[in-house]
């Protein structure tokens, strides 16, 4: 199991998205995916040794790193990316319930099983603002879990077993926070991304919907 | 997800690439790809464990490797392959987007279409022409830009391409300024260079496949002025001649139908 599965899970979710959601897979794969596995990984590896305390007191690195990171910037992003390609998968079970009904029935109950209209269209665009939401609910975490996303060089601990207020050095500061803003901005476009397919859609079945109307009163 | 996925997106774009942009992804993923994984990441694997300070005092090595590398030479790598990778989506997304419609009119049961089934549709390669060139063309040029804009990026960062063996460190928490040794320069400094020059050949490439189409698409808007006087079948066998030279085969039902027609 590894990020190949996600991959190829979302190749699978591309056949029956829009043309802004085959976007949204291709900014995933090539500015979240790639970008996480090819270099962010790497940064945050030997993260926890490579902190270091301006003291000899057994116990004490440990704790500050532990307080100063509760949760490794780098495992939030995994959770993020794998939280935020999942709604997704709604799309699919539901073009998969199709199918399944009309192999059950024996008959062809749909022009297109794929196409987005119906209960399909409201099952994307519930997984459109499922996915818009945790983008932007990993977002204010990261916010508030670091307090914005500057990564200082130093900080101080005054944390038992630490005898006084020590400091600590993070490695790496000025490249980890580079990557950060990098996947703070990525975030920012995939949500304007689900924002602008949400839009079109809502926009596209208005129109289709008041032009149906318009001709059976015509009728 | 890894480099290979990449090469699996970027393979189906080689297909309806020209003869340089087939050069130029093989450059791309034997010489720069494949060394960065097999070679260079190796050589940096160890870059802050074996950055050396003449100091005792916590935190003054950090601070100096924070210092002198903002971000390395590894990520900034991987960041300009992905970086100069992702225009070729666009013409992928273009290519789909031909596709899907081709299989529309297939489905709508188009007399016009010349194609059999959809397998003929799925395996067609388009010619660059009309909107694709636009599209192939535009990449090209976002590749040149951010090959550009990363070389300086190199450049301006680590001041030259040298990799030195001492840095003079006196950033706080260092009490004074304190002596720091970078580990294996001389193989960083090699591979640097090797980097820089396959880039180079890429910013070529790019250069002479940008030189190529623009080429291409003046002959065709003169033989199309040209032509115009001319007859129709001499036309026809010219442009025959032309796909043969260019081995891309004719993409528009409609366009065949038209010259025939005519």
């Amino acid at each position: 199991m590894s990020w190949a599965f996600l991959r190829d899970l979302l190749s699978g979710v591309n056949k029956y998205s829009t043309g802004i959601g085959r976007i949204w897979v291709a900014v995933v794969f090539m500015f979240r995916l790639l970008v996480y596995v090819a270099a962010a990984e790497n940064i945050w590896k030997h993260e926890h040794d490579e902190f270091e305390c301006n003291i000899k007191q057994p116990g004490c690195e440990n704790v500050c790193f532990d307080h100063f990171f509760p949760v490794s910037h780098i495992r939030l992003w995994a959770l993020q990316l794998i939280m935020v390609s999942t709604p997704s998968l709604l799309v699919v079970f539901h073009v998969a319930y199709r199918e399944n009904r009309e192999k059950h029935h024996n008959q062809k109950l749909y022009k297109n099983p794929g196409k987005i209209d119906g209960g399909l269209l409201c099952t994307y665009l519930i997984s459109l603002i499922l996915k818009t939401g945790l983008e932007i609910a990993f977002l204010v975490l990261f916010y508030k879990l670091y307090n914005g996303f500057k990564i200082p060089r130093l900080v101080k601990c005054d944390i038992k077993p630490c005898p006084n207020t020590v400091d600590c050095y993070i490695s790496k500061p000025t490249e980890k926070m580079i990557f950060l803003y990098f996947l703070v901005a990525t975030s920012c476009l995939c949500i304007i991304l689900n924002l602008g397919e949400l839009g079109y859609l809502i926009f596209k079945y208005s129109i289709k919907c008041y032009l149906k109307r318009h001709m059976k009163k015509q009728q | 997800m890894d480099w290979g996925a990449l090469h699996t997106i970027l393979g189906g774009v080689n297909k309806h690439s020209t003869s340089i942009g087939k050069i130029w992804l093989t450059v791309l993923f034997i010489f720069r790809i494949m060394i960065l994984v097999v070679a260079a990441e190796k050589v940096w694997g160890d870059e802050q464990d074996d950055f050396v300070c003449n100091t005792l005092q916590p935190g003054c090595r950090n601070v100096c490797y924070d210092h002198f590398f903002p971000i390395s030479h590894i990520r900034l790598w991987a960041l300009q392959l992905i970086f100069v990778s992702t225009p070729a989506l666009l013409v992928a997304m273009h290519v789909a987007y031909r596709r899907h419609e081709k299989k529309r009119q297939f489905r709508k049961g188009d007399q016009k279409c010349e194609f059999k089934d959809m397998e003929e549709i799925r395996k067609q390669r388009f010619r660059i022409e009309g909107s694709l060139w636009w599209t192939y063309t535009s990449s090209i040029f976002f590749r040149l830009i951010f090959e550009a804009v990363f070389m300086y990026a190199f450049y301006f960062m680590y001041d030259g391409f040298r990799m030195p063996r001492l840095m003079k460190c006196n950033a706080w928490p260092c009490p004074n300024t304190v002596d720091c040794f970078v580990s294996r320069p001389t193989e960083k400094t090699v591979f640097t260079i090797f980097m820089i020059a396959v880039s180079s050949i890429c910013i070529l490439l790019n250069v002479a496949e940008l030189c190529y189409l623009l080429t291409k698409f003046f002959l065709r808007r003169s033989k199309k002025a040209g032509n115009s006087k001319q007859q129709p079948n001499h036309e026809n066998k010219e442009e025959t001649k032309q796909n043969e030279m260019n081995e891309l085969i004719s993409d528009s039902c409609q366009n065949t139908v038209i010259g025939f027609s005519s």
